[in-house]
């Protein structure tokens, strides 16, 4: 894993790089013209959102459950991506619900959850900053609840429907559309990926150094 | 599960962060022993208790009671662990009756009044049942205490500092009964700072000192001159 | 199984003991949700009159600002003498511990819920004897899901040094969902011509959030109260 960081960072910088000429060139939807653009940003985002704290309460069930402790690395790691990517979601969002509806934020299900999973990320970080010594096992225990009420942010959408598009669009997007946004998508997907392990290879090294500094007046 | 007859702690250290609390601590202790944890402050004499306890997984080593360890047995190892904390572990605003029928029932003792009872009297409060503990001094509140830790009639006892702030009958009390039950084949393990109550009834001392062991000793006469030549 | 039940009553009734005998928690967590009841009041009330639907805001504001109080003060009990370590240390199951302390919690928070939310009605005129059985289903399941998270959470913060702050920081992101459905579903109720089925819809809901992390709670309790 760790010797993909390196490429994944590259392809990924560039591919961000080539990101706007290549969004440029895509089709402009309908209504809301080019402001809708900022969704070739805004849904990849999203999707890492989730998938880091889907992430994070995995590893959170290993260190809870079964005593893994690499795992917490990788829990942290993919709670301070949540919070980044979750952060670029929901400054996207705002900036395209207001051209397209008109109001910079509207309290339905689908983003008031996210918004809500995001704050969760930072309780989190709080827990794991000031909770001191055995905040990773706290951490993993309140990380699971904040995982189960992902699945409720998916589900609200389809129930209740609202202003925000269906989740069904994707697959039904023209295929010039859909060109730049599997482009997009690819990109932070390598760019979460690398950080990831960066992150994660990070906490697992800090683990380590404590360990050899305890070790190092063993006999 | 049976009772186990013998404790045995192998290689255990406990690090918090960058801090070492305990290490290379190994031991045993058998049925009718009375084993005591010596040392200055901070040496780990707390940790290790509750480690002992359960309270606490080591960072690395194991801790054996019989053949099996906390992992396997669970609340069946517990069931034979009796501790009196440094805290007492005794709520001030029920009586003494009602703090040790909440345990007893807590332990899943099957006759709880007798049993309660009986544990009163031991302590000599009998009369004194109904009272909150809110109002008993603190050698009456440890011999309270003390019962509570012993109602399950536990194989491992485990005392944190129990001498402390007894005065001279307490402290006689609490000795005859620790040997009381040394006799009935109990395994005891004391942390104290009180050398001269300690002084001959230990049947081994340990000191220790920033988280290690420092020594050993099994005759446990003079102790207070063992201790300063070990420690100092 | 009957040892599950008996340690969770006798747990509950020691809780309950003790508060009788003070009446500290009780008469405290009372007296501040009524103070937030009437802060909010002030705050959002104009000329009068209040904007629609704000007596369900206001009463599970202070449903969840008081709730949060108590279950700190439960477990800082427990910190004073460390006989938290004494619950812990028994050969009992520990998910029983929690339940205990749940179901002590939420007695208490019935008691409060009791007074509040006549008092609610008094000042902003909710038709509380509509449905009076489905406001009840819907206070309960309510504050079972807010209790169960918070009791686990506050357990776990018991022996970290800034739990004082935590405890909210931690709670309130979490068992947002189960004050979105507590507020509109009591809003519902609260309406002139009051919704039913949307009643039941959140209250479907809310049973159902109450399940998962009830189930979760008991599960994760064990684990994250032994270091």
């Amino acid at each position: 894993m760790r010797k993909l960081t390196i490429p994944f960072l590259a392809v990924s910088a560039v591919m961000l790089v080539a990101a706007p000429w290549i969004i440029n060139a895509a089709p402009y939807e309908s209504t809301m013209g080019l402001v809708q653009k900022v969704f070739y940003f805004h849904f990849p985002s999203a999707i890492l959102f989730l998938l880091a704290s889907m992430i994070c309460g995995i590893n959170s069930v290993r260190v809870l459950f079964f005593r893994n402790l690499r795992a917490d690395g990788w829990a942290l790691a993919a709670a301070e991506l949540g919070l980044l990517f979750g952060a670029i979601t929901l400054v996207t969002g705002p900036l395209w619900a207001r051209k397209a509806w008109g109001v910079w934020w509207v309290w339905d299900p689908r983003l008031t959850s996210s918004l809500m999973l995001w704050m969760i990320f930072g309780a989190y970080l709080l827990l794991r900053k000031y909770g001191g010594p055995g905040s990773e096992r706290l951490g993993a225990g309140m990380a699971l609840f904040g995982m189960l009420n992902v699945p409720f942010i998916y589900y609200s959408v389809n129930v209740w429907r609202t202003l925000h598009p269906m989740t069904s669009v994707v697959p039904t997007l023209p295929t010039d559309m859909g060109r730049p946004l599997w482009f997009c998508f690819t990109a932070f997907t390598l760019l979460f990926l690398a950080l990831l392990n960066l992150r994660a290879g990070l906490e697992h090294q800090r683990v380590r150094v404590e360990a050899l500094y305890l070790a190092e007046d063993e006999a | 599960m049976s009772d186990f007859r013998r404790l045995l702690v192998t290689d255990v250290a406990r690090h918090y962060g960058r801090r070492k609390a305990l290490s290379q601590i190994s031991f045993s202790c058998e049925a009718g022993e009375i084993v005591g944890l010596l040392g200055p402050n901070g040496a780990g004499k707390s940790t290790l208790l509750n480690i002992l306890a359960t309270l606490l997984t080591p960072s690395r080593g194991t801790v054996q009671y019989g053949d099996r360890t906390v992992r396997d047995g669970g609340a069946e190892v517990r069931a034979q662990i009796g501790m009196l904390g440094h805290d007492l572990f005794l709520y001030p605003e029920l009586t003494a009756n009602e703090n040790l029928s909440f345990f007893a029932h807590l332990y899943g003792i099957a006759d709880v009044p007798a049993t309660v009872t009986a544990a009163l009297a031991r302590a000599g409060l009998s009369e004194r049942g109904n009272d909150l503990v809110s109002g008993f001094s603190r050698g009456m509140r440890q011999r309270v205490a003390l019962e509570r830790a012993l109602l399950h009639d536990p194989n491992l006892i485990l005392l944190d500092e129990p001498f402390t702030g007894l005065d001279q009958s307490s402290t006689a009390a609490l000795v005859g009964r620790l040997q009381e039950r040394q006799r009935a084949g109990c395994m005891i393990v004391v942390a104290t700072h009180d050398l001269d109550v300690a002084d001959g009834v230990l049947t081994r001392a340990i000191y220790l000192k920033d988280g290690r062991i420092v020594g050993t000793d099994t005759d446990t006469h003079n102790l207070i001159d063992r201790y300063r030549r070990v420690i100092q | 199984m009957g040892g599950f039940a008996r340690v969770a009553w006798h747990v509950m009734r020691k809780d309950l003991t003790v508060e009788v005998r003070s009446r500290e928690i009780l008469f405290t967590t009372l007296f501040f949700a009524v103070s937030v009841v009437l802060v909010f009041s002030f705050a959002l009330v104009r000329e009068g009159r209040a904007p629609d639907d704000v007596a369900a805001g206001i009463l599970w504001v202070a449903i969840s600002f008081a709730g949060t109080l108590a279950m700190g003060r439960t477990f800082e009990r427990e910190r004073y003498n460390d006989t938290l370590r004494a619950l812990i240390l028994a050969p009992a199951d520990r998910p029983a511990i929690y339940a205990g302390k749940l179901l002590g919690l939420l007695l208490l928070m019935a008691l409060v819920e009791i007074v509040l939310v006549p008092l609610v009605a008094l000042l902003f005129d909710a038709p509380i004897l509509k449905y009076p059985g489905l406001l009840a289903t819907l206070l309960a399941a309510g504050t079972l899901g807010f209790s169960a998270v918070g009791t686990l959470f506050a357990a776990m913060l018991v022996r970290v040094r800034s739990r004082d702050t935590l405890l909210p920081v931690l709670l309130y992101p979490i068992t947002i969902p189960v004050m979105i459905a507590g507020v509109r579903g009591t809003a519902a109720l609260f309406q002139a011509t009051p919704d039913e089925p949307m009643a039941r819809f959140w209250i479907g809901l809310l049973v159902f959030w109450d399940a998962v992390f009830v189930t979760l709670a008991l599960w994760t309790f064990e684990p994250v109260m032994t270091e």
